[in-house]
């Protein structure tokens, strides 16, 4: 056997560590601001582009895709490499995986700002994005399993196995929720409607939490921890049972995001079960993170790297403990809506994710700049004023979740509900307030770090191509007599790929494919009616602003809700919302029966001023809807995509739709002179009231039918 | 208004948990094994690749 001499790529790895910075600090000042517009929303300045509905999305896709996807690849790029002794298998390759990524960030951050969106949370992005997510991701593979595949090292160390499941997980959730028609370049509507969009949505989403803030960052875990120990993972024997239960179970898990809703009874309940044995495997991750540090505490004092990493995998273990609490029904009847859910996340995103990806950063860049890190103390700093920010930002989410939950819920002796929904928002202000000092705090914190390695790397010279060597492999592996099966697969990637993707498949195919019968079985409710042209419409503006982030559309069946809101949602009502529109938080009141509350001029001047409809709203103004003309050069193209999905429009009513638009917003505009209110029919404002005025109204038609026919 | 769970009326419904949950426990219960089983001399090689020792064997 020879030894080879080959050298590792750091130029890769560094690209990808200043745009995880970067990234960061964009994504956590876009959290700053919009935590601060949640209590001061002029800060929203009237104007389209940084409204909260549009910066929001900002917020959490830059989070999640820029930053943790830009430490993924960091981490993997390095890690790979060193653990299959190889470079990476093509330069160029990683080259285009790099660009291609930040173009996705740029194009997503531009298309979000313009309203483009799909509407769906974590993944609204418009399909031309969508398309190049999927081959820059193909490109990122094709460059893993070349590396794999031309590797020194026999075993595949368990760190890539999660990024191999990583890798193909992401790519079958980000495929399947994504099949949406094109309208035009810019707009398309979901594939699926209502409770299956629902259910396919939150099997998206919660696996996106899985597959993209978890999994690759368990396989950063299993390698960045005993790396900077410098000892072995505690149990190797439970790395292979936490992935294997782990990839298993998390996706099965994601209806408890739609717990009391219109989603079947039965899938909730899998998602509850599932969801509960959850926290088996993630503690076994977390135990086995900590336990490698046992006997080398003393090191956790010292060492900074360490500090960032035990708190990242404490994080971890809390909010995995939490998650599966959430899951019960009793508690999310609770909890879902609120801030709480907030914390939760961010408990998630700033313990687990934010400090392993500065720990890693820590430890990489004065790896690669080969010198020490500029200050020791600065990085203390960092770690103390990041641990104090997520406290503040968690402890005020909590108590706000559980005050606003109890306050929705309270009924006077007389059986009347206590609060208008206004007094409970009223009630959050000042816990938005310190919520904004917590996140603040932990963007300063992620401002002194990128200082401190920027004075690092200028201290240091940077080693591009670093010197290795090992043996190659023999081609004639013959393995031991006492091989086990499974080591046929964990030598072999595409195998264990295969394995992995079945594994991921089965508890998908069981929980999406029954609720895909559905269209057979569905007793249509008879009044249940496609939108009008100009609801259509209105319903595009509602999703292009973004409503959904702060309006749920979705009534629980508790008395609390139906004494606030009127009769619960039922699965029936939303056959016909491409994309479904049930929201996930309460920062304002429910929606789903808001058709018929109000007169129309009460929603225009609300979009005018909420506060002089609805005084101390923290809604922000929307007052360019009441100035700008109505695009419907588009509606032919979106009744004949609805068309295609199986909406029942009639035979040619594409050619006829706009007619029957105007007619509607005359009669509108009409109702509005009657209030003293003159504004022209070709307003956005018109389509947004019909839409608001037409949500939820249709069983009501069918209540008094029956009552007439009894 | 009267409505009835569209689900209801796929047959045998209630066959799903039930099969997923003697899925997992299968899947859950060999991987289990498979571990207990495990080639010490594997898992010791395995474990150390992250630390890069000089010159381990190759198997």
């Amino acid at each position: 056997m020879e030894l080879e001499k080959f050298k590792y790529d750091n130029q890769i790895v560094k690209m990808f560590s200043i745009a995880t910075v970067l990234w960061g600090i964009v994504g956590m000042l876009v959290g700053v601001i919009v935590a601060i517009q949640m209590f001061v929303p002029a800060l929203s300045f009237d104007i389209p582009y940084t409204s909260f509905g549009r910066l929001r999305p900002l917020h959490t896709n830059a989070v999640i895709f820029a930053f943790v996807g830009n430490g993924i690849f960091m981490g993997v790029y390095y890690s790979l490499q060193r653990l299959v002794k190889a470079r990476m298998f093509s330069d160029m390759l990683g080259r285009i995986h790099f660009w291609g990524w930040q173009l996705i960030i740029v194009l997503a951050a531009l298309s979000l700002l313009m309203g483009y969106t799909t509407g769906k949370e974590y993944a609204e992005l418009e399909w031309p994005i969508d398309i190049l997510i999927t081959l820059v991701w193909v490109v990122f593979g094709w460059n893993m399993f070349g590396t794999i595949i031309k590797r020194r090292e026999r075993h595949l160390y368990v760190a890539i196995w999660f990024y191999i499941a990583t890798f193909v997980t992401v790519a079958m959730l980000h495929i399947t929720n994504s099949m949406e028609i094109p309208v035009s370049l810019t707009k398309s509507y979901s594939w699926y409607a209502g409770v299956q969009d629902a259910l396919v949505q939150w099997w998206y989403g919660h696996n996106a939490v899985a597959f993209f803030l978890t999994t690759p960052y368990l396989g950063l875990m299993y390698y960045f921890i005993p790396k900077a120990a410098n000892r072995p993972v505690y149990s190797y024997r439970l790395s292979i049972i936490h992935f294997w239960a782990l990839i298993f179970l998390y996706i099965w898990a994601g209806p408890h995001h739609l717990l009391y809703t219109a989603v079947p009874d039965w899938a909730q309940s899998l998602g509850v079960v599932f969801s509960v044995m959850l926290i088996a495997p993630s503690w076994g991750g977390m135990i086995n993170g900590l336990l490698t540090l046992r006997g080398a505490w003393d090191k956790v004092r010292e060492d900074v790297v360490l500090k960032f990493m035990v708190v990242a995998v404490t994080a971890y273990g809390m909010a995995t403990f939490e998650g599966p609490m959430l899951s019960l029904k009793s508690v999310s009847a609770i909890a879902h809506y609120t801030d709480w859910i907030v914390a939760h996340v961010h408990v998630g995103a700033l313990g687990w994710n934010g400090f392993l990806t500065f720990g890693i950063l820590y430890f990489l860049i004065p790896k690669m700049y080969r010198t020490k890190l500029y200050s020791q103390k600065l990085a203390n700093t960092h770690f103390w004023i990041g641990t104090l920010g997520i406290l503040i930002y968690a402890v005020p989410m909590y108590w706000a979740g559980f005050m606003q939950s109890s306050m929705w819920k309270d009924f006077t002796p007389e059986g009347q509900l206590k609060w208008q929904f206004l007094d409970t928002v009223t009630k959050m202000i000042p816990f938005y307030a310190a919520r904004s000092i917590g996140g603040t705090l932990y963007l300063v914190g992620a401002i002194i770090m990128a200082f401190n390695l920027y004075k690092t790397a200028k201290a240091g010279s940077f080693l591009a191509d670093e010197d290795a060597e090992a043996m190659a492999l023999t081609n004639n592996y013959k393995g031991h007599s006492t091989d086990h099966w499974h080591r046929w697969i964990e030598r072999k990637p595409i195998q264990l790929m295969i394995v992995s993707l079945v594994v991921v498949i089965i508890g998908g195919v069981i929980e999406i494919v029954p609720t895909f019968l559905v269209k057979s079985n569905i007793p249509t409710i008879a009044s249940v009616k496609p939108y009008t042209p100009l609801e259509l419409e209105g319903r595009d503006i509602y999703i292009r602003e973004g409503c959904y982030v702060c309006h749920s559309q979705m009534i629980r069946p508790f008395r609390s809700e139906t004494a606030r809101y009127g009769e619960y949602s039922k699965a029936g009502e939303f056959v016909y919302d491409h994309p479904f529109q049930w929201g996930s938080k309460r920062t304002g009141p429910d929606l789903a029966r808001e058709g018929g509350k109000y007169p129309d001029s009460w929603h225009y001047n609300h979009m005018l001023e909420p506060n002089s409809m609805s005084p101390g709203s923290i809604m922000p103004t929307y007052s360019w809807l009441l100035d700008d003309d109505l695009d419907v050069s588009t509606l032919k193209a979106k009744i004949k995509a609805m068309q295609t999905l199986g909406v029942p429009y009639p035979e040619g009513y594409a050619d006829i739709a706009e007619i029957d638009l105007n007619k509607q917003a005359e009669k509108i505009a009409a109702n509005l002179k009657k209030d003293g209110i003159e504004t022209s029919p070709k307003k956005e404002i018109i389509a947004m009231i019909a839409y608001l005025q037409r949500m939820g109204t249709d069983i009501k038609k069918t209540s008094v039918a029956d009552t007439l026919k009894k | 208004m009267k409505f009835i769970n569209y689900l209801e009326t796929i047959a045998g419904v209630s066959i799903y948990p039930l099969v997923s949950l003697i899925m997992f426990f299968v899947f859950f219960a060999v991987v289990t094994f498979y571990v207990i089983k495990a080639d010490k001399h594997y898992i010791d090689r395995a474990k150390n690749i992250p630390l890069e020792l000089p010159n381990p064997s190759q198997d």
